[in-house]
């Protein structure tokens, strides 16, 4: 009788452990879907947002190359054509743009066409110089507003003073798209120019490069660094009160916010040692500083991981302790330090603060080519476009955050396939 | 009788403030096999350790007392630990070979010791090692292949390839066959056996018949002390002291 009782007792105890179980998975798997569908909202958001920056509106305009207008003559010279009077060309192919303009009306056409085009028209004439005295069909860029007009963004039914285009020139943008003398082709000026104050000709080259040299600056900073401290502290520090104060403090340090680093890098870096303002080369000394202790930490976790029988067998065939460390330890770690370097990177390169602090914000309109020529870096861009009031700037935040998460995607790839390419087991 | 080869006297050992080892003195022969035995823990695997200084490695392990080989203090700060450890190979109880290839395994001692002038004596030392492990007939066609990809038993004896390569005198075995089968393992015994013709060798083991079979000499270790050494017939049949008579016998350990 007894037995009987007690049997009972362990089979709903097993139902109720087996249901814990069932349930267990079930919030688990709840919570991966919720986060999934947290990230396929964001990535979404930002694609449908971003993807129309990857096209701009180009205008068919047509331009006469005269001579007498340009003043040049077909035998100049090139430096005289740089000289020639392209916008007084600019100007008559504008006014000629529909039949019959009125001055007022002039003034209105003008601005549906990019500031660019006065450098496209000069362009295309420097680049086939035997078109003097013909008149020419060109695609040049159109302004931002006819450009996110034509997209859907710019609304024909709000009141006319608070519309960035007037009833006349909506009249005539519907005429061109009615001619076929508008359309939107790929952006190129998205991936080759840098920033503008008009948004059709703004780009993130410079940015990217601004990016591509600030981490450059900081894995040649910190890479060397990170190995020697972590080889120092996990393979030939003594255990002591001093080493233990610095293990806890590089854990303190990977987790000061990163505003204090950009302070550190105004103060010492540009107040005392004077290094130039706004470059990749302090932007990335002051990363470099704020992602330390991450690869660090990384690259210790790494070394600890390899098993202690590998330099145990190095050092009883002889081996010194540098050698032992250097020829079995080190390289069987250097897949989880390229990893954590790699992730310290990726961590450096959406960091926006610290670059705020030491004036990488500000408005720099070309591409850097050097580690102290001032730049801009992606986050930071990416910062200065949400801002700005104009409505071009929209999708090209959004546009300039799915280059900096391909860009990260790009680094955590590469970190994989080191992983797999290096890692060897034993 | 051969002469002494490794002269260990009154050896203290010390993990922190607990001792390890009390008072270890032993006499070691030249060319002969010492079995070291004992229950877990008792100590044997730390005397080993001594012998070639891998308790170094073991910051709280302090050691004192005298251990000479070949008639040289090897207990003290002057001690050059590099040479000494290229006298006095090791084989651990887990094969642990390194990840690279059969032929760079052995080829490592060899190299950073500079004990080849070219590439022709490099391979020569390479295979005559494993020629003595009794391995190169099993791999002398894929020497570039990893070590990590051998059995067990293999890549055992290629440590102890690895080991002798760098033409030590004496070679410390730390239980060699713990992790391996009874084939591997009669390999290895046969293995120790022509080995010491030509060196040292100190065995640890817990394998009663293993000490039996491979030695000449055999020590009981019990709690930190060396309770008896003598002639492995002689232990193991007629031992002076009861506690190694209830070991040997299985009634405790």
């Amino acid at each position: 009788m007894n037995n009987s009782i007690a049997k009972e007792k362990i089979i709903s105890l097993r139902k109720k452990r087996s249901l814990e179980d069932m349930r267990f998975k079930y919030y688990g798997f709840t919570a991966m879907c919720l986060s999934l569908a947290v990230l396929v909202f964001l990535l979404y958001t930002i694609f449908s947002k971003g993807y129309t920056a990857f096209q701009k509106t180009i205008v068919l305009l047509e331009v006469d190359y005269n001579q007498e207008v340009l003043k040049l003559t077909p035998d100049s010279s090139d430096e005289d054509m740089e000289k020639g009077k392209f916008f007084r060309v600019k100007k008559q192919a504008i006014e000629n743009f529909f039949p019959d303009l009125s001055k007022s009306d002039i003034k209105l056409v003008k601005k549906l066409f990019s500031i660019n085009v006065d450098k496209e028209i000069k362009d295309y004439f420097l680049d086939n110089p035997e078109v003097i005295n013909t008149k020419q069909q060109i695609w040049v860029t159109a302004h931002s507003d006819v450009d996110q007009l034509l997209k859907g963004n710019l609304r024909r039914d709000v009141p006319e003073d608070r519309r960035k285009l007037n009833d006349i020139q909506l009249s005539y943008v519907d005429q061109l798209v009615e001619e076929n003398r508008v359309k939107q082709v790929f952006n190129n000026f998205f991936f080759t120019k840098a920033d503008s104050r008009h948004p059709e000709i703004a780009g993130v080259a410079g940015s990217f490069m601004g990016s591509l040299f600030t981490l450059f600056t900081v894995f040649i900073l910190s890479f060397p660094i990170a190995i020697g401290a972590s080889v120092y502290l996990e393979e030939f520090a003594p255990k002591n009160r001093i080493t233990e104060l610095i293990e806890v403090n590089i854990s303190n340090l990977a987790a000061v916010p990163s505003i204090v680093f950009g302070l550190l890098g105004l103060g010492v870096l540009l107040n005392v040692f004077g290094l130039p303002r706004s470059t990749p080369l302090v932007g990335g000394s002051v990363l470099a500083l704020m992602t330390l202790p991450t690869i660090i930490i990384a690259c210790r976790a790494s070394l600890k991981a390899v098993p202690p029988s590998i330099k145990e067998g190095a050092l009883a065939v002889g081996a010194t302790k540098t050698q032992a460390v250097f020829h079995h330890v080190v390289p069987l770690a250097l897949p989880g330090t390229l990893t954590g370097t790699i992730i310290g990177l990726a961590q450096a390169l959406g960091e926006t603060a610290p670059l705020i602090m030491i004036g990488m914000i500000a408005f720099i309109p070309n591409i850097p080519t050097g580690l102290t020529e001032p730049s801009a870096a992606l986050p930071v861009q990416i910062y200065l476009w949400v801002e700005s009031a104009e409505r071009g700037f929209q999708e090209k935040s959004a546009a300039a955050i799915m280059v900096i998460l391909i860009f990260l995607f790009m680094m955590n790839a590469i970190a994989v396939f080191l992983r797999n390419r290096f890692e060897r087991k034993w | 009788m051969s002469n002494s080869k490794i002269l260990a006297n009154g050896v203290d050992v010390y993990y922190g403030s607990k001792q390890a080892l009390f008072g270890i003195s032993m006499d070691i022969k030249e060319k002969e096999v010492t079995a070291l035995i004992g229950p877990s823990g008792c100590g044997k695997s730390t005397f080993l350790r001594c012998i070639n200084r891998m308790n170094d490695l073991i910051e709280i392990c302090k050691v004192s007392g005298s251990i000479k080989v070949d008639n040289e203090e090897i207990i003290s700060e002057k001690t050059d630990v590099v040479s000494l450890r290229s006298k006095i190979g090791m084989v651990f109880q887990k094969p642990n070979p390194f990840p690279k290839s059969i032929f760079d395994n052995v080829a490592y001692g060899p190299t950073i010791h500079g004990l080849v002038d070219s590439k022709n004596e490099l391979e020569e030392i390479v295979h005559s090692s494993l020629k003595k492990a009794g391995l190169f007939d099993e791999v002398k066609d894929r020497l570039n292949e990893p070590g990590t990809s051998l059995s067990g038993g293999q890549q055992q004896r290629l440590c102890i390839a690895r080991a002798i390569a760098v033409n030590p005198e004496i070679i410390l075995m730390d239980e060699p066959c713990s992790a391996l089968d009874p084939i591997a393992t009669a390999i290895i015994e046969e293995l120790i056996d022509e080995l010491r013709l030509n060196y040292t060798i100190i065995i640890v083991t817990h394998s009663m018949q293993q000490a039996a079979r491979v030695s000449q000499k055999t020590c009981f270790f019990h709690l930190g002390e060396l309770i008896e050494t003598g002639e492995t017939n002689k232990i193991f049949t007629n031992p002076d002291n009861t506690k190694t008579q209830d070991y040997i016998t299985g009634r405790f350990g």
